[in-house]
């Protein structure tokens, strides 16, 4: 399980996150909404140590962290070996092959043999729609492609919980789909998911667990039922200015 | 031409071409490789996060820098080869020429790699963390490789730079290319023919590092679409 207690980041005058109070259940797909500038990226970054929030508490399984205090590497590497993270920019690494860039953690940080590395990572591409690209590099892919190169290695690691921050932000409709589409099978295979999106018609099919952030602040959390139909005033004008933007 | 000049050309040349070979080569050779490992300890020291005391080391590496880019490469010989003597530290005149162009190398090619570091999207580093690597396996495996492809043609200048700059050696007692060219000149009254052999065997060596380049990029470019 993964928690955040009276969590706070400041940069400079910002507030970028504003006493976080929040739990994400495993097997379990959280979605976190809000406008641009309200902390999302902020919060998941947080939950992978990319950033350092000034205080409060992390409890990730029997670990707990207190921001305030300075984290031990070993903790660092403890918990980002656990939690994978998928990126709006792909961030495939662009000087190894598609097979290479699934099995480097692997083989590098878990000291996998790699044969059994590569099996793995060939199994994981073809799961995401891409066995035909394991020799080729990331370059000769298109946006699509390599986001699911990106999932793939992510999910090589056999990661607890999977970040997704914006992950078909830079991706045309139809490129889109494809990520989306391995995204719900991942959420439909129960494992345990935070995922950052403008999308409101893919977070409401996906989403166990609805996040409504404003200028770092947790406006909602819970039910996306309840999100969708009985918004309040605010998440109204939220979805109303979304649905404007994808219409 | 003359049957004499002819004849100067051919007695002259394989004593050049030894002398490249002897000294000119293995000087830069040896000094490129030293100074490429000392440029690599100092950009990653001057990069590091180092905090507290170590801050001192980052200090001393910068003034390294500062001092070998801001002085000329024939001063620095002839400190190390004729000064330092005074200090009680005498060196033969191989090794001073191999430290002062280590040193001197090493400080230039220092400011490429640290530029080639830097130039990697940040989006690299962050990648390979969440992965769980380590900062030192994200710098080896991430990084530097892709840095190598950016630092690879001005760290060829600085090469070709360097297979130049061992004429300076002729000046602490080195009977490098360069002053077998002087010795023969001397004696055949020829200036312009001997100082030009020179300049040939110098252009032959610096043309084929310059064909060298070209492929290693093509190599180390492998994964970037052609953009032309
Ligand atoms: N490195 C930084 N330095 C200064 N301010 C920052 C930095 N990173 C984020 N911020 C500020 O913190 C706030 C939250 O940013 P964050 O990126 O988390 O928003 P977001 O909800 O992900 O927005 P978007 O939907 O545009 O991606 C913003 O006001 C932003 O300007
Ligand atoms: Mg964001």
């Amino acid at each position: 399980m993964l928690k955040l207690e009276h969590v706070n980041k400041i940069y400079g005058e910002r507030h970028a996150l504003n006493d976080v109070n929040i739990t994400f259940p495993e097997h379990k797909t959280t979605v976190i909404v809000g406008p641009s500038g309200s902390g999302k990226s902020t919060l998941l970054r947080s939950l992978n140590l990319l950033e350092r929030p000034e205080n409060g508490l992390y409890h990730f399984d029997d670990l707990t962290l207190d921001f305030s205090q300075p984290i031990s590497e070993k903790n660092v590497l403890q918990l980002r070996r656990q939690t994978g993270m998928v990126f709006q920019s792909f961030n495939l690494f662009p000087h190894l092959t598609v097979l290479k860039n699934v099995t480097e953690a692997p083989i590098h940080v878990l000291k996998q043999a790699p044969a059994i590395a590569t099996s793995t990572a060939k199994a994981l591409l073809a799961q995401v729609g891409l066995a035909d690209k394991a020799d080729q590099f990331p370059t000769a892919l298109s946006g699509g492609q390599q986001q699911r190169v990106a999932i793939a290695r992510a999910l090589a690691m056999k990661p607890k919980y999977m970040f997704f921050d914006e992950p078909t932000s830079a991706l045309d409709p139809e490129l889109e789909a494809d990520v989306l589409r391995v995204l719900l099978k991942l959420a439909q295979e129960h494992n345990s998911m935070i995922v950052v999106t403008h999308n409101m018609e893919f977070a409401k099919g996906v989403a166990d667990q609805i996040i409504f952030l404003e200028e770092g602040e947790i406006l909602y959390s819970g039910d996306p039922q309840t999100f969708f139909t009985e918004p309040t005033e605010r998440i109204h004008d939220f979805l109303s200015a979304m649905n404007f933007m994808i219409k | 031409m003359s049957s004499s000049t002819w004849e100067i050309v051919t007695s002259s040349l394989p004593q050049i071409i030894t002398a490249a070979v002897k000294y000119t080569i293995p000087l830069t050779l040896i000094s490129f490789v030293l100074g490429l490992i000392l440029a690599l300890i100092t950009a990653m020291v001057r990069l590091s996060l180092m905090r507290g005391p170590f801050q001192i080391v980052r200090g001393l590496f910068w003034g390294y820098v500062w001092l070998f880019r801001s002085t000329p490469l024939l001063v620095q010989l002839f400190i190390v080869f004729f000064g330092l003597p005074n200090l009680g530290i005498e060196f033969s005149p191989w090794i001073a020429a191999i430290i002062t162009f280590t040193l001197n190398v090493g400080a230039y090619s220092s400011e490429t790699i640290r530029a080639a570091i830097l130039s990697i999207p940040n989006g690299q580093w962050e990648a390979a963390l969440t992965l769980g690597m380590t900062r030192r396996q994200v710098l080896f495996r991430i990084i530097l490789p892709q840095a190598v492809r950016v630092s690879l043609p001005p760290l060829s200048n600085s090469f070709i730079g360097l297979v130049k700059d061992t004429s300076l050696a002729s000046s602490i007692t080195i009977v490098e290319m360069f002053t077998v060219g002087q010795q023969i000149s001397a004696k055949t009254y020829e200036p312009l023919l001997l100082y030009s052999l020179v300049a040939l065997v110098y252009l032959v060596i610096c043309t084929v590092l310059t064909i060298l380049q070209s492929y290693l990029e093509k190599w180390t470019s492998r994964y970037v679409p052609t953009q032309h």
